[in-house]
C-alpha cells in the first residue's frame, strides 16, 4: 500500500501544507467559541455538554490533523487527555454527591449553596454538570486520537516497529 | 412538510451509503461515511429533531471520520505475516 510509506509519519508527511494548517488556525477559535456556546446554552436550546465538548474535541483534532502533532502540543498536550477526562468527571460527581450531602437527592440542583433562588440555582447546576460533561467528552476525545496516533518515535505503521 | 427537501437529501444518503459500501479505497469510503453521516444529520435537522442532527453532525461528520482516517493510516490492508 503506497500511502503508508516507511520514513514518512502519515499523520504529519502528508499534510505539512502551509495553506491548510493557515486555514484550520483561522477556523480553529470560531469553532471552539461555537463549542462554548453550545456547552454554556445547552439548557433551552439544542446542544449541551456532550455537543460542545465533541465541537471542542473536532477543533483539537483539527490542529492535530494540519499542523501535526509537534505543533498541536502547543494547543492542548498530548498528556492531559486522561487528567481532563478524569476532572469533567470528578466535576459531575462532585456536584451530584454535594447535592446529597446538603439533605437533597443526588443531582438535586436546588441543593446547591449559591446563593440564588431555586430555578436560578437548578440552571446554574445544570451550566456546571454540563462544563463537566464537555469536559470530559473533549478530553477523553482527544486521548483516542493521540493514543490511536501513537508515540512520537513511531513512524509509519505498527508493523514497521 | 418539506418533503421535497427530504427526498432530495434521501437520495444524496443512499447514493453516499452504496459508494462507501462498494469502495475499495478505504479513504474514499471515509470521506463518503462523513457525507452520509451529514446527510443523515441534515434529514434529523429539517425532520424536527435538531439535537440528533447536531450530535450526528459533530460526532459522525467530525469525530469517527478523523479517527477511521487515524485508523487507516495506522494499518495496513493486508497482513504482513
Amino acid at each position: 500500500m503506497e500511502r503508508g510509506r516507511e520514513g514518512i509519519d502519515p499523520m504529519r508527511g502528508y499534510y505539512d501544507d502551509r495553506i491548510v494548517a493557515l486555514s484550520s488556525r483561522l477556523v480553529v477559535p470560531f469553532i471552539q467559541l461555537f463549542a462554548l456556546y453550545v456547552v454554556f446554552h445547552g439548557h433551552y436550546s439544542p446542544g449541551g455538554g456532550f455537543q460542545g465538548g465533541a465541537m471542542l474535541a473536532a477543533s483539537f483534532l483539527l490542529i492535530r490533523l494540519s499542523v501535526g502533532s509537534d505543533g498541536a502540543q502547543l494547543q492542548f498536550r498530548k498528556g492531559w487527555g486522561t487528567p481532563g477526562s478524569s476532572i469533567g468527571t470528578l466535576i459531575y460527581l462532585v456536584t451530584g454527591l454535594s447535592t446529597l450531602l446538603l439533605g437533597g437527592y443526588f443531582l438535586d440542583y436546588s441543593q446547591l449553596p449559591l446563593g440564588m433562588g431555586e430555578s436560578e440555582t437548578r440552571s446554574m447546576g445544570i451550566l456546571i454538570v454540563e462544563i463537566g460533561v464537555a469536559v470530559a467528552v473533549a478530553c477523553t476525545l482527544t486521548a483516542i486520537y493521540d493514543d490511536l496516533v501513537g508515540e512520537e518515535g513511531r513512524r509509519g505503521s505498527p508493523h514497521d516497529a | 412538510m418539506h418533503w421535497e427537501f427530504e427526498l432530495v437529501i434521501l437520495v444524496f444518503l443512499l447514493a453516499a451509503a452504496i459508494v462507501a459500501l462498494r469502495s475499495k479505497d478505504l479513504l474514499a469510503a471515509v470521506v463518503t461515511l462523513s457525507v452520509y453521516s451529514f446527510m443523515a444529520a441534515l434529514i434529523c435537522a429539517v425532520m424536527g429533531a435538531v439535537d440528533v442532527g447536531f450530535t450526528e453532525a459533530v460526532v459522525g461528520a467530525g469525530i469517527t471520520g478523523v479517527l477511521f482516517i487515524v485508523a487507516i493510516y495506522q494499518t495496513e490492508r493486508k497482513s504482513v505475516d
